[in-house]
């Protein structure tokens, strides 16, 4: 071994350095990990949201080649759009694979059973997915084609059926036995009615009531048959699927027949609904029953429904939408939403959806004339018959219902006597129209963060000032915490307070809370003035800075008063009840849990969060400042206002910017103390619902990737953003200031 | 001279004084409330004996008065009532709990004081504890052991009696949880294990009849534990007792259903002091009876704890390393002081955007892919892929990453930049001088920010409702079968069950002291995190002040 002094090495460890490589990278890759994940929310809130801003979109799935002899009425798909079906004029419906490698594939051909000669076709609101074939003998075939699924050896397998609703039965219309040349139907739950023009031009609606025969179990129909008095010739029919109205269009006039009751047909109203400079071509009933949508050559598509006017129920004009110009347009409905479909002579599309006014989609889809149309039952996809050749469209249409204006504006609902603001977002019936406005529950939240400020930053920031300037140190060091641990009470406490505790106190003691907000002031500058006039000796027995523990006392006093009076202020000036005079006398509706109460309980869950930044910032100001200025020979007061409030107000600002975003946000206590009805109305004795307790009340309930579900994380990213940029600003007002305070 | 007054400005001094008045004596009077509506609970109030008579039928009540109020005459005469012969504005009227549910239409009713003919206190008046139905009070008539009227000193065999059907119930109860519980869940677990072969296309014929055998070992097994079970339960049924009610009439009280008994008008102060603690104990270590309006919170009490330790657990190492990371490794530049104010401002966000990120991005994406990728057999049913205390523990985790990220920071930038160069000068790498120096003396800031997370993380209750929180878990999720702690359960949370039982319940009224208890004990547990938390940081603050010097 060579002897090698020993040297003093400076060179670290190889290990060491290895290991603090390392634990930069880790703690780097952690760090920025972290950071990421809580970007994700912001990304992930969109991502869920960005969906229902998309608009439709129509794509061609496969062309299907039909034999060139037959001539079909209508065409229809299952559910799972693999079989599509044809029925022809002879009576015969063909099934073909639409999807997949089989595609183009005839699968099966079936025969309706039909007594009489075919001398019409008609088809049931999609929901129902019956046909029906006029035959010349007055009667009507009613089928419905279905499929019965089977699962060999784990594969799904589907056999297309013909099944009869009537039980294979036909049904007399004309008992004169005269041929139908058009005719409507509908048969659903225990109603069953035909509206049919016959041969010698008669229109007939007949009600059909099935009645078992109690010996031999069979069907036996009790018909009522009414002539309809209309001239003119006939262009369509049409019934509405509980078989309560019932619509015959000849040329531009629309008769309408209430048919509730079987033997006492009337008409309802008698509409001239063409636009101005155009005529009507054909008519549709949107999905619901309650629309009727008509479609002009002008290319205009007129939406009409019911509405309470001075003359009783009418049918009104509601809005319309400009399609392709077309001689022969056709509407389509969808089966369950309010998204429909127009076809033209010339291969035109047109998808649209009535509540929020949207043109989805518009193309040409086929050279030549669109012969037949059907949606899926979910939507998902459109059969277009042209010529002989079935067309299949992929459609993109998740969210129809959800546009800016739906969301932000009026909008004229089914059934609603006048545009309004409205949020109902479910309810027990599949062809219900959602109302998804979110202005009545922005304006809920905005109202109860309102009534949470008003009474919390003016509490809140004199408390705030005074412990900051005139409180006598010892006691500021036990007071600011005392406050400030009132920010950690869990809200669901001060809710469930609220709820069951101030609500009922505030309904038996209105008039004590407007007692105490007008004596509790006077109150205090009584005592103050009593103050003045207290000999020095006991005035100096109290050290500066500890007005407010004398007031205490004071308070309570007031408060117990103001209680113990209330029954006797309540008799004495509103006849014992109050709740029954502001009803009767004022016209004010009371709930028991109102924005009152959430004011209350709110402003209480704010004023530590406004009081501990406030506090900070008059604390915080430099004394020279107030020195100096007392020293010049300003009052305590004057130096206050002028001076330090002057210096401080941005971190007031931020203060009440940061109690505003936790007002804003805050869910358990508007959940417990109001009533959670989404109305608009700034009594101060109504509820309220807030973006946030709907999402708690709604979100559980809502099935994932509907537009309910993606409605309410756009009520979570506004919240988000708005509470975001509140703090942000809030925050950055306080840099500034820590950094001016600094500089002084 | 008045005027002059109002110019000094004193009066509006007073007036801010007066607002620290108002913060004062809202937040020491609400805690006063809570802990005096929620303590005062347990205590065995007195039962009243009550000879009615006036605007009601003559009848006897007997129970405990809950409230008093006075009701002004007028509106009382409005409802065609006649006061003429009694002098004042006011008539009283008083809210007694009498129990009996099942006799009586409403176990609550409002008496007024100018009914009561006479009322008495008479010590043999007993109040029974049962699991169903809530308390029952009366006179104890008779005693029976095994259809034999007990003659020789009945209360003391009726004692005696009661603990016996409790044990018996007790034990009964256990092996239903249990062992009984056990068997099902392995039966569970043997149906997933057959469905699991079967989607893998490899259930062989030994495969069925292995797990055959196992079932029908389980069965074996079940049968034994059921015969047991049944022979604890009618050992329970074998004692009755009889009670004389407030109409007078007997009723039979099978003890089965008696918990425990006391004669409230009979007890000394002491006697008394012992029934308040064993009742506090009761509601500390009980389970949730008749819709959770009755008996204990030891499910939401470990729920609560559970899911919290679940989220510090989760939090605090993330937490840390982004701290240290921004304070220590991040470049000083704009960027990082955006970064800091959005955190910062993170804190502020509100609770329930947190509950719907976590609902969708945790339970049904990530949850709903762990489903489809390691539980198939489950399906249709989720495991992961629905609300559960893991994902409620990581929504809260990120709902408090901020406070810790935050406090931390605080610790990391108070501590003097000269002991971080002592370090370095001495040759120590980055590494090593955050981990021997800085670490260390910033640990209480680091343990101030987990405190101030587990105090926020435990009174929240908005995300939960989305995320995994439910009024009656049947099961707890830590329990003796394999893997022991099931992270998909759903759980119960104290904040959740003050908002559940005095809101969703159908009988308020029963509830509501419960639910100021419950109250009080979430806000003491809360309170005492938080004076914990503010204790250290102060004690922090002091340290290294002096260290600075």
């Amino acid at each position: 071994m060579t002897s090698n002094p020993q040297k003093p090495s400076f060179k670290t460890d190889r290990s060491r350095l290895f290991k603090d490589r390392f634990a930069q990278f880790g703690i780097t890759s952690g760090g920025v990990m972290v950071l990421v994940a809580l970007l994700l929310i912001f990304f992930y809130l969109l991502y869920v949201v960005q969906p229902i801003f998309e608009s439709a979109k129509v794509e061609k799935r496969v062309d299907i080649a039909l034999s060139a002899e037959k001539r079909y009425f209508a065409l229809g798909v299952e559910e799972q759009t693999e079989i599509a079906y044809l029925l022809d004029n002879t009576g015969q419906v063909d099934f073909y694979q639409v999807k997949g490698d089989g595609a183009g594939e005839l699968v099966s051909t079936l025969q309706t059973k039909l007594d009489g000669q075919i001398t019409s076709f008609a088809k049931s609101a999609p929901f129902l997915g019956q046909y029906a074939y006029g035959l010349d003998n007055g009667q009507v075939q009613i089928l419905k084609p279905n499929f019965v699924v089977t699962f060999p050896g784990n594969q799904r397998v589907m056999k297309p059926r013909l099944g009869y609703p009537l039980a294979g039965q036909q049904l007399l219309v004309d008992e004169q036995q005269q041929a139908l040349k058009k005719f409507a139907f509908s048969h659903y739950e225990d109603k069953t009615a035909v509206v049919a023009l016959t041969a010698d031009k008669r229109v007939i609606f007949a009600s059909f009531a099935a009645e078992e025969n109690m010996f031999t179990g069979e069907l036996e129909w009790q018909v009522t048959r009414t002539e309809l008095p209309i001239d003119g010739r006939i262009d369509d029919l049409l019934i509405s699927p509980d078989t309560t109205r019932t619509f015959v269009r000849s040329a531009n006039q629309i008769y309408i027949f209430d048919t509730r009751f079987a033997d006492d047909v009337k008409q309802f109203q008698l509409l001239a609904a063409n636009e101005e400079n155009a005529n009507l071509v054909s008519m549709a009933l949107l999905a619901g029953a309650n629309s009727l949508m008509l479609a002009n050559d002008n290319g205009e598509v007129s939406q009409w429904f019911e509405v309470n006017t001075d003359a009783g129920r009418e049918f009104a004009k509601i809005r319309a939408f400009d399609s392709d110009k077309s001689k022969h347009m056709k509407v389509h409905s969808e089966f369950y939403r309010r998204t429909f479909f127009t076809t033209t002579e010339k291969g035109e599309l047109g998808v649209y959806y009535t509540t929020s006014e949207a043109e989805l989609w518009r193309g040409k889809v086929a050279d030549q004339a669109i012969d037949a149309f059907a949606i899926s039952p979910r939507a998902n996809a459109a059969l277009l018959l042209t010529g002989n050749q079935v067309s299949v469209f992929e459609i993109h249409n998740e969210h129809p219902e959800v546009t800016w204006s739906a969301l932000w504006q009026e909008v004229w609902y089914e059934g609603y006597p006048e545009p309004a603001y409205t949020w109902q977002s479910t309810s027990a019936s599949d062809d219900f129209e959602s109302k998804f406005s979110l202005v009545p529950i922005s304006f809920g939240t905005i109202k109860a963060a309102f009534y949470a400020m008003l009474f919390a930053v003016p509490i809140a920031l004199s408390a705030a000032i005074y412990t900051a300037y005139f409180m006598s140190s010892e006691l500021r060091r036990v007071v600011k915490p005392t406050v400030e641990i009132m920010e950690a009470l869990p809200t669901v406490i001060l809710g469930f307070l609220a709820g069951l505790w101030l609500a009922p106190l505030i309904e038996s003691h209105l008039p004590a809370i407007v007692a105490l907000l007008l004596l509790l002031p006077l109150a205090i500058l009584g005592t103050a003035l009593g103050w003045t006039k207290l000999p020095k000796a006991i005035r100096h027995l109290v050290p500066d800075g500890w007005h407010s523990i004398l007031l205490i006392p004071v308070v309570l006093l007031v408060g117990w008063v103001s209680f113990a009076m209330s029954d006797v202020i309540e008799g004495w000036m509103f006849g014992g009840n109050v709740r029954q005079y502001l009803t009767n006398e004022l016209g004010l509706t009371f709930d028991q849990r109102n924005s009152l109460v959430v004011g209350i309980a709110m402003g209480f869950a704010v004023i530590p969060t406004i009081f501990s930044i406030a506090e900070d910032a008059v604390f915080s100001v430099p004394r020279h400042l107030s020195n100096g200025s007392l020293a010049l020979g300003a009052t305590q007061w004057q130096t206050l206002v002028r001076v330090v409030l002057l210096t401080a107000s941005p971190g007031i600002f931020s203060a009440v910017m940061m109690g505003l975003g936790r007002a804003v946000g805050e869910t358990m206590i508007v959940l417990m103390a109001t009533g959670n009805t989404p109305i608009m109305d700034w009594s101060i004795f109504q509820g309220m619902r807030t973006l946030a307790a709907n999402i708690a009340v709604e979100m559980p309930e809502s099935e994932v990737g509907s537009s309910h579900y993606r409605i309410l994380f756009l009520a979570a990213f506004v919240l988000f953003i708005f509470t975001f940029v509140f703090n942000t600003m809030a925050e950055f007002v306080r840099q500034q200031l820590r950094e001016k305070y600094s500089s002084m | 001279m008045v005027r002059q007054w109002f110019k000094s400005g004193s009066p509006w001094i007073w007036m801010t004084g007066g607002a620290v008045s108002i913060s004062l004596i809202s937040v020491l009077g609400l805690l006063a409330m809570i802990a005096w509506k929620g303590l005062s609970f347990f205590w065995p109030s007195e039962v009243v004996e009550m000879h009615l008579q006036g605007s009601v039928q003559k009848q006897t009540v007997i129970g405990e008065i809950y409230d008093r109020e006075l009701v002004p005459k007028s509106r009382l005469e409005a409802t065609g009532l006649d006061f003429s012969n009694h002098p004042g504005e006011y008539i009283e009227r008083l809210l007694v709990k009498t129990g009996n549910r099942e006799y009586v239409e409403l176990d609550f009713r409002w008496i007024l004081s100018t009914d009561i003919q006479s009322q008495s206190k008479p010590a043999q008046i007993a109040v029974f504890e049962r699991t169903k139905n809530g308390n029952f009070y009366g006179y104890v008539e008779r005693v029976i052991r095994d259809g034999q009227v007990v003659t020789d000193n009945p209360v003391e065999a009726l004692e005696e009696m009661v603990e016996r059907a409790v044990e018996l119930n007790d034990e009964a109860l256990d092996l239903q949880n249990g062992e009984i519980g056990h068997i099902n869940y392995e039966l569970e677990r043997l149906r997933l294990k057959e469905r699991a072969y079967q989607l893998d296309d490899e259930l062989t014929p030994e495969i069925i009849a292995d797990l055959e055998a196992q079932r029908a070992a389980l069965r074996e097994e079940y049968k034994v534990l059921e015969k047991t079970l049944f022979e604890l339960r009618n050992g329970a049924k074998r004692d009755e007792v009889v009670v004389r009610d407030m109409r007078g009439e007997e009723v039979t009280l099978p003890l089965y259903q008696v918990l425990d008994f006391w004669f409230p008008n009979d007890m000394g102060f002491f006697a008394k002091v012992g029934h308040y603690m064993s009742q506090i104990g009761k509601f500390i270590s009980d389970d949730p009876r008749e819709a959770n309006t009755e008996g204990g919170v030891f499910p939401a009490i470990f729920g609560t704890v559970f899911m919290v330790m679940l989220m510090a657990v989760i939090v605090t190492p993330f937490g840390v390393v982004a701290a240290i990371y921004l304070h220590e490794y991040a470049a000083k530049n704009a960027v990082t002081k955006m970064i800091r104010i959005a955190v910062i401002n993170l804190a502020g966000v509100p609770s329930i955007v947190y509950g719907v990120f976590g609902l969708g991005f945790f339970v049904y994406m990530l949850g709903g892919s762990i489903d489809a990728l390691f539980y198939p057999e489950a399906s249709p049913s989720p495991v992961f892929g629905t609300p559960g205390v893991i994902w409620s523990a990581l929504t809260l985790a990120i709902l408090t990453l901020p406070v810790v990220i935050v406090s931390t920071e605080e610790g990391l930038s108070r501590i003097p930049s000269t002991v971080r160069h002592g370090s370095l000068a001495l040759g120590a790498t980055k590494a090593e001088t955050l981990w021997r120096i800085i670490i260390p003396m910033a640990s209480p800031a680091i343990m101030t920010g987990l405190i101030l997370a587990v105090a926020r993380a435990a009174g929240e209750v908005a995300p939960l409702m989305l995320v995994g929180v439910v009024k009656m878990a049947p099961t707890l999720p830590l329990d003796g079968n394999f893997p022991y702690i099931h992270l998909d359960r759903k759980f119960m949370h104290l904040g959740f069950h003050i908002y559940d039982v005095g809101f969703q319940s159908p009988n308020v009224e029963a509830a509501r002291p419960l639910v100021y208890a419950t109250a009080f004990l979430l806000v003491t547990v809360i309170i005492a995190l938080n004076i914990t938390a503010i204790g250290i940081r102060n004690h922090l603050r002091e340290k290294f002040r002096a260290l600075e010097n």
